[in-house]
């Protein structure tokens, strides 16, 4: 068994009251740090820890902590972005589902460092029962004068508001996040100026992710140089994993990212192996946008070294042969997935989630959909395959924000790696209608531990 | 119908715009468009559109560009219950190109159509963020996981029987 950092108390009966989290040793780290820290040595102690954004970027949180600026008089906030919509992806949801409480113990302590009185979560639309639970889970740490006015005769004040997005993908970006919460389109700004100077209502802005939030309890209570040294190299602490896909036990699992992605998929402890006894044919290792990876690829590394479960390791080689621990949400393809599809799907993803500014991604997006519509459909040409690549390449790194990227990254990914699977839904454009391409086609075949 | 807040639905707008500083109200707007789309029959004629805009006093422009931005707001008449079936990726492999054919095939519609009783509407959406628990769709307020063609029959006669206690 890993340490459990954050998931500890899920199975506690009744954790998602006050009472029950609290009996178990709930908001310790806010009395800490508001009685025995000040905003300084929090931010210390999130650098100390190492401790990377958990949303999918992965950028160190002491470091995002220390832009923020102090102008005179004008009011700071934190956001805690809960638009969690990334594919494959729906750790945050188990977290604010079952441990509210954890969450919010989080943010409070994370105000208090930023210096923000009035602190957003910002919700996906579609999580609608949820802001319900935060709600409750407010009220009583308000009650227990954990929020509110004076928080512990302190004399910091706090209140954490709960919003519902409108259904957009694109507002997990932190700018497209906070014109949503000013109350327009979810259109990415142009970046400088960040947030940390002028975000929410041209305000100094923090905006992080729930799990990332979360984190702050046990490094609180811990302290950095304890928290960091869990986990290996920069991938500090512990991370939660959405797993998904034909894996027989779907579900979140808190990692402190020192195991083999060999022993994830395959242990009991974590996916308890594929589904149906099939073989492992993809995966893709941190949410749709990052690098899909083969077997072989995913096992272990070009080097042949294992591949381990932490953001260097994953990130190995590159995107020629590796890919990212993203957002954490993991999904596994067996043997009778058909690459094209599931590219398809992802492409359509994107399409539809492109808020339209920049044309690149904008029409881009609509292109590869259409193009690999064509393909699956037994309508394609070899050209197809070149003109895919080369409007992928083009979207990449032209875009405002990171959407470009992702929607570039699964097609370039899937051609990069499963080549022979295009050109032969090309080559039989009726078969392909009725069969996938079987792991026996591939040249080098795929490696799949017996 | 007349597109005004009732009492309730009047004093849940207040508690959403207190949520913000002085002049900034119109941050407001994505859960009042929420609000106003329960309060009027599942879906947003311009109608309510421009009353929302008016209790924000904001342009009614504001309120379209977002309303037609978002994934969420219905500018259509819909059915009385919404099946929302993810078709995303990890939903995909999981299974929900089967599910989707045979809801369309029980309710006899396609995708964007509602059933001539008026109860239920099949929209094909993207990731809804539970993966693991696929195939899923949303309806309403709740999630239903794990759909087999048997708890797509069970969900179909469960709403059928509220409606008609209704």
């Amino acid at each position: 068994m890993g340490v459990k950092l954050l998931l500890e108390k899920a199975n506690v009966p009744g954790i998602r009251s006050f009472e029950v989290y609290r009996r178990e040793g709930g908001y310790r780290s806010v009395e800490k740090a508001l009685k025995e820290m000040n905003p300084e040595s929090i931010v210390e102690e999130v650098k100390k820890s190492g401790l990377r954004g958990r949303g999918g970027a992965g950028f160190p949180t002491g470091m995002k902590w220390s832009f923020i600026a102090k102008p005179e008089g004008v009011p700071r906030h934190l956001v805690c972005n809960a638009d969690e919509s990334e594919p494959g992806t729906f750790k945050d949801r188990y977290l604010m589902e079952f441990l509210p409480h954890l969450l919010i113990e989080g943010l409070i302590v994370s105000s208090f460092a930023l210096g923000s009185s009035d602190t957003y979560i910002y919700i996906r639309g579609e999580y609608a029962w949820i802001p319900d639970i935060l709600e409750e889970a407010i009220n009583e740490a308000k009650a227990a004068g954990f929020l509110g006015k004076n928080i512990l005769g302190t004399g910091f004040d706090c209140n954490i508001h709960v919003q519902r997005g409108g259904g957009a993908y694109i507002c997990g970006e932190e700018t497209a996040l906070i014109e949503s919460l000013e109350g327009k389109r979810g259109n990415p700004r142009i970046k400088p100026p960040f947030p940390a100077i002028q975000g929410l209502w041209m305000r100094p802005t923090v905006v992080n992710n729930v799990e990332t939030l979360a984190a702050i309890v046990p490094i609180i209570n811990m302290g950095g140089d304890e928290y960091a040294k869990i986990g290996v190299g920069r991938s500090t602490g512990t991370k939660l994993i959405s797993a998904c896909g034909n894996i027989n036990k779907p579900g979140v699992y808190e990692i402190d990212m020192t195991i083999s992605v060999e022993e994830f998929i395959y242990s009991d402890e974590y996916c308890g192996g594929i589904k149906g006894g099939k073989k492992l044919k993809a995966c893709i290792p941190g949410g749709s946008s990052v690098p899909i990876l083969p077997a072989n690829l995913l096992l272990k590394t070009a080097k042949g070294e294992t591949r381990y479960m932490n953001y260097e390791s994953l990130s190995d080689g590159g995107f020629a042969t590796g890919s990212m621990l993203g957002s954490g949400g993991f999904i596994v393809l067996d043997e009778d997935q058909c690459i094209v599809k599931n590219t398809l799907t992802l492409a359509r993803f994107y399409r539809h989630e492109s808020c339209g500014q920049c044309s690149p991604c904008r029409e881009g997006t609509g292109w590869m959909e259409k193009i690999l519509h064509k393909i699956e459909h037994g309508k394609g040409s070899m050209s197809d395959i070149d003109l895919l690549w080369d409007i992928q390449r083009k979207i990449e790194g032209n875009t405002i924000c990171p959407l470009g990227d992702a929607a570039a990254w699964p097609v370039a990914a899937a051609i990069r790696h499963f080549r022979d699977e295009f050109e032969w839904h090309i080559n039989n454009p009726e078969l392909s209608q009725t069969s996938n391409f079987g792991l026996q086609n591939y040249a080098d075949p795929i490696h799949v531990p017996a | 119908m007349a597109y005004i807040f009732n009492d309730t639905q009047m004093a849940e707008f207040k508690r959403l715009v207190a949520r913000y500083p002085e002049g900034k109200q119109k941050s407001a707007l994505l859960p009042v468009l929420h609000l106003a789309q329960e309060s009027f029959d599942g879906w947003l004629p311009t109608e309510a559109l421009d009353y929302v805009a008016s209790l924000l006093q904001i342009e009614p422009i504001e309120v379209y560009e977002v309303a037609t931005f978002y994934s969420m707001y219905n500018l259509k008449p819909v059915g009385k219950y919404v099946f929302e079936v993810c078709q995303t990726g990890p939903c995909m492999i999981s299974g929900s190109d089967s599910i989707i054919d045979y809801i369309k095939q029980v309710l006899s519609i396609q995708p964007g159509e509602t059933t001539k009783d008026g109860l239920f509407t099949l929209k094909l959406v993207e990731c809804l963020g539970a993966c693991g628990y696929a195939p899923m769709m949303q309806v309403g307020k709740i999630y239903k996981e794990h759909l087999t063609k048997e708890k797509v029959d069970a969900i179909i006669a469960e709403f059928r029987q509220a409606a008609n206690k209704n």
